[in-house]
């Protein structure tokens, strides 16, 4: 049996090292922190209160996982899907299989179905292999799904190819007339990108999330999550270390063959994945030293411009939000979500962030005491690196409140505890560098063979022995264990 | 007219001067100069024949400064270089001098050059081509600085049977300067090295004492009738040499515009420099994977050609129906009296008897379309043993 020491503890680390166990390899995990999870951990913020750290919601977790691990057994457990509340002085509604309530509604169903569509159709390339540019391909997973796409019929086809690299906003004004549904859809395809709505590319950003399919609150929050997927690796036997940082890459003959670790051990081990960032991965762990030179400019060039902040609030009563069981934003126009990125590409604040708040104590009670809430809410758009950070924390921090209160009067004074992570915030807690969620930037320069670029987009790094299992490999971000189960694929096939 | 100097447009500015430019000037009796990386370079001084002769018979003196030069220096340079370059830089002494290549992550050469090794850690690279992107690069991970310092060295070549006895008289000690050698005596460098594959060696200087360097050197030289050349008369000599040239007989990997005409150092004939045992270097494991899978797909080879017309440019044939290869480098060889090439040719034809070259000669207005049998031949084409002979004869 051969063995595999997979580095990071987080979604794809976990995926990854159950399917390399149960194909047949001897698989050590290693994680940094004391506790398992990475950006899927359930943190106290404050006493008695607890939320999903960063990631709050149960999102395209991938299906092959899912099942083979069987997470349900292992205890966890999640609502049922979420539907989306745009507050207002007649809040819409918009149910999980995208039914909305108001005038647009006609309008919204034509899009909504369309779009499904398209995603429907481009689901089948995040649980493959991204194809190559230029070499052998793997024809017996890529042709059915370049079959599917040309059965799509020529009218279908010609959609598809005319939206691929258009912009969210386009689409929002030409097919909506509500403004509020029009500031959704430049939202959610907005979410988690260094891109405003009017920038090139975010209609597929927008099918690439209808493709993750619908979300949903975690009982125990996202750390829930991680201890189920923990508790299956382990069942498949698996020896997870927590608390075991891998300091660099043990390099023999140009190959590597192990981790020293933070303790001063050696551990080595036929196949090494990182879960971690790939830049992290290459040049700190590797170092620059064991890779040709094209590959460590490629490494350095990567984009990590995490625009996205988090905000946990603990809230007496009631929040005023409305149902709490939804998921609630607040990006009341295209517009909205276009100002609220225009400032952090020159390093600023914006004075009117967009919002999306979830009330995890809504679903799990236990996540609060009796009688108070936990609001869980990302903002955008965030610097990640602004001239003054704790100015700019600052700023932010009053311009949320502003949305806040214009939502929910008196939220404020209600408000018993808070904590705001900026993006630096985020990367100095979670260590994912620029604060970005996905280990890089997620955009359509760095999708499938161009993520987290093209020497290094088949999970095999270039370097014998190591491969790459996060979010930064395709197709990216998200607590979905896709690219850690793709990854482990590739290696039991080259094995 | 306005002082074109001046211009905010670099390429409108007048060609860099050299820091013997003063010297040269006077002597070149054509005004013969040509662009050589942005400097004004002598392609002669009137007399082209006089100065291949002279490289092979007396001694010459030739403007190296506008070689690219940087320095890299830092405990971790030898590891930087080890890592940059094809052969093995740990076994590369202070006071020698390396002929080595580096490639690219598909080992492509990038470029062949002289590494100088001036101290434990300090390293000086000379080379055809502008790299300090590519080096910077190289240089992240090792504690080592890299700058280029082409402006500040002046340097001068001298070569030729007489070359020895010139710096005798100028007052230098080589005695037991071997090739690939180098010392350093009163603020200049002499290294045994050159590009003429004679008797010769390589001044190097601050660019504030170049013009004395050529005033002593022209001075002690003059019983021995040394004299200037310029680059056509240099060409003719490092073809007889069977010397490679960076942009002529191949493309440098960086500015191939067509993706299939890169080399790897395997077909360029400069495998023996590929230190396999030394380590992880850029290329490395392209290099291995073509060495073990057999893939090159060409070959650079000398050859002889058949009568007195150099084969410039002319297309390779086998049985002369079948083209496979191109010269790159040709010429009539006054010192071997043979019309020699270099050329690069499939790889599967390399060594075959059956090699035709086509050439077309130029004679009084009408073409003499030439077919010439080609033989494969060893480089060097010529390699006198003076080359070699420590301490040099005294002429």
């Amino acid at each position: 049996m051969r063995s595999a020491l997979v580095i990071g503890g987080g979604a794809n680390g976990l995926a990854c090292a159950f399917r390399l166990a149960k194909g047949g390899a001897r698989v050590t995990l290693i994680e940094a922190a004391d506790e398992i999870g990475g950006g899927a951990r359930t943190m106290e913020f404050a006493p008695g209160f607890r939320t999903s750290g960063l990631a709050h919601l149960v999102h395209g977790l991938d299906a092959r996982a899912a099942k083979e691990m069987g997470l349900e057994d292992h205890g966890f457990t999640a609502s049922a899907p979420l539907s989306t509340t745009l507050p207002g002085d007649t809040p819409i509604t918009v149910s999980p299989r995208g039914e909305v309530t108001g005038t647009d509604s006609a309008a919204w169903d034509a899009l909504h179905a369309r779009l499904s569509r398209h995603a429907g159709r481009l689901a089948p390339f995040r649980t493959m292999r991204p194809p190559r540019l230029k070499g052998r391909q793997d024809w017996r997973k890529l042709a059915p799904t370049a079959f599917g796409l040309s059965r799509a019929g020529r009218e279908d086809l010609r959609d598809l190819m005319r939206l691929a690299l258009t912009n969210i906003a386009d689409v929002a004004e030409d097919e909506l007339t509500d403004p509020r549904l029009q500031g959704l859809l430049a939202f959610d395809a907005t979410l988690g990108a260094w891109a405003g709505p009017r920038s090139p590319g975010t209609l597929l950003l927008y099918l690439n999330r209808l493709a993750m399919g619908d979300v949903r609150l975690p009982a125990g929050g996202m750390g829930a999550l991680a201890t189920a997927m923990a508790r299956a690796t382990e069942a498949a036997g698996v020896t997870i270390r927590t608390g075991t940082r891998a300091e660099r890459l043990i390099v023999e003959e140009g190959r590597a063959v192990g981790a020293l670790l933070s303790s001063g051990e050696e551990v080595r081990a036929a196949t090494i994945v990182s879960a971690l960032c790939p830049q992290a991965t290459l040049l700190q762990l590797a170092g620059a030293p064991a890779l040709d030179t094209g590959i460590v400019r490629r490494a350095r060039n990567m984009p990590f411009r995490g625009a996205a902040a988090k905000i946990h609030l603990a809230i007496e009563g009631d929040p005023g939000l409305g149902d709490l069981t939804h998921r609630i934003v607040l990006a009341p126009s295209v517009d909205h979500v276009e100002r609220a990125f225009n400032p952090v590409k020159y390093g600023e604040v914006p004075a009117e962030p967009v919002l999306e708040i979830t009330c995890p104590s809504a679903h799990d009670p236990s996540l609060a005491p009796e009688g108070r809430h936990v609001l869980s809410i990302i903002a955008q758009f965030a610097p990640h690196a602004p001239k003054d950070p704790a100015a700019a924390a600052s700023a932010f921090k009053e311009a949320v409140w502003r949305v806040l209160e214009a939502a929910a009067p008196g939220l404020r004074s209600r408000t018993l505890h808070e904590e705001l992570l900026m993006p630096s915030d985020i990367e100095a807690r979670y260590g994912l560098k620029g604060g970005s969620w996905h280990h890089g930037d997620f955009a359509v320069e760095r999708m499938l063979f161009l993520r987290p670029f093209e020497e290094a987009a088949g999970y095999a790094a270039p370097l014998p022995g190591l491969w790459l299992a996060s979010a930064g490999s395709h197709p990216g971000g998200g607590v979905t264990g896709t690219a850690g189960w793709n990854a482990a694929e590739q290696v039991l096939r080259a094995a | 007219m306005k002082d074109l100097h001046d211009t905010a447009r670099p390429w409108e500015r007048p060609l860099l001067r050299s820091p013997f430019h003063p010297r040269m000037e006077a002597l070149n009796r054509h005004s013969s100069w040509a662009p050589w990386s942005g400097w004004l370079s002598a392609l002669d001084y009137g007399d082209t024949e006089m100065e291949v002769s002279a490289i092979r018979n007396t001694a010459t003196l030739y403007d190296l400064s506008p070689m690219v030069k940087y320095r890299v220096a830092g405990p971790g340079a030898e590891a930087m270089l080890d890592r940059l370059t094809l052969r093995n830089v740990a076994k590369l002494k202070p006071g020698r001098v390396q002929y080595t290549g580096w490639c690219d992550d598909d080992g492509k050469l990038l470029d062949d050059g002289t590494l100088f090794r001036l101290g434990p850690e300090e390293f000086r690279l000379c080379c055809q081509e502008r790299h300090l992107p590519w080096l910077l690069d190289s240089a992240i991970g090792f504690d080592v600085a890299v700058e280029e310092v082409t402006e500040e060295i002046a340097a001068l070549s001298l070569q030729g049977p007489c070359s020895a006895s010139v710096l005798r008289a100028a007052g230098f000690d080589i005695e037991a300067l071997k090739p690939f050698q180098h010392d350093t005596q009163g603020g200049i460098l002499i290294s045994r090295t050159g590009f003429t594959g004679d008797l010769g060696y390589e001044l190097w200087t601050g660019a504030d004492a170049a013009l004395p360097l050529w005033d002593r050197l022209m001075e002690a030289g003059a019983p021995w009738h040394l004299r200037p050349v310029g680059s056509t008369a240099l060409d003719i000599a490092r073809i007889e040499a069977g010397f490679i040239v960076a942009g002529t007989d191949f493309i440098p990997a960086e500015q191939a515009l067509r993706e299939d005409r890169v080399l790897s150092p395997l077909e360029l004939g400069l495998g023996w420099m590929i230190d396999w045992e030394k380590g992880h270097f850029t290329g490395r494991r392209a290099l291995a994977a073509e060495r073990e899978g057999n893939t090159s797909r060409w070959a650079l080879v000398g050859l002889e050609v058949e009568g007195n017309v150099a084969a410039e440019g002319a297309i390779v044939y086998r049985g002369k129906r079948r083209e496979v290869g191109t010269v790159t480098s040709a010429i009539w060889s006054p010192t071997t009296k043979q019309s020699l090439a270099l050329a690069l040719v499939e790889a599967k034809h390399a060594a075959s008897p059956d090699l035709w070259v086509e050439i077309y000669a130029m004679r009084e207005l009408r073409y003499a379309k030439l077919m010439q049998r080609a033989r494969p031949a060893p480089r060097p084409f010529f390699s006198p043993a003076r080359r070699r002979a420590t301490p040099p004869g005294a002429v």
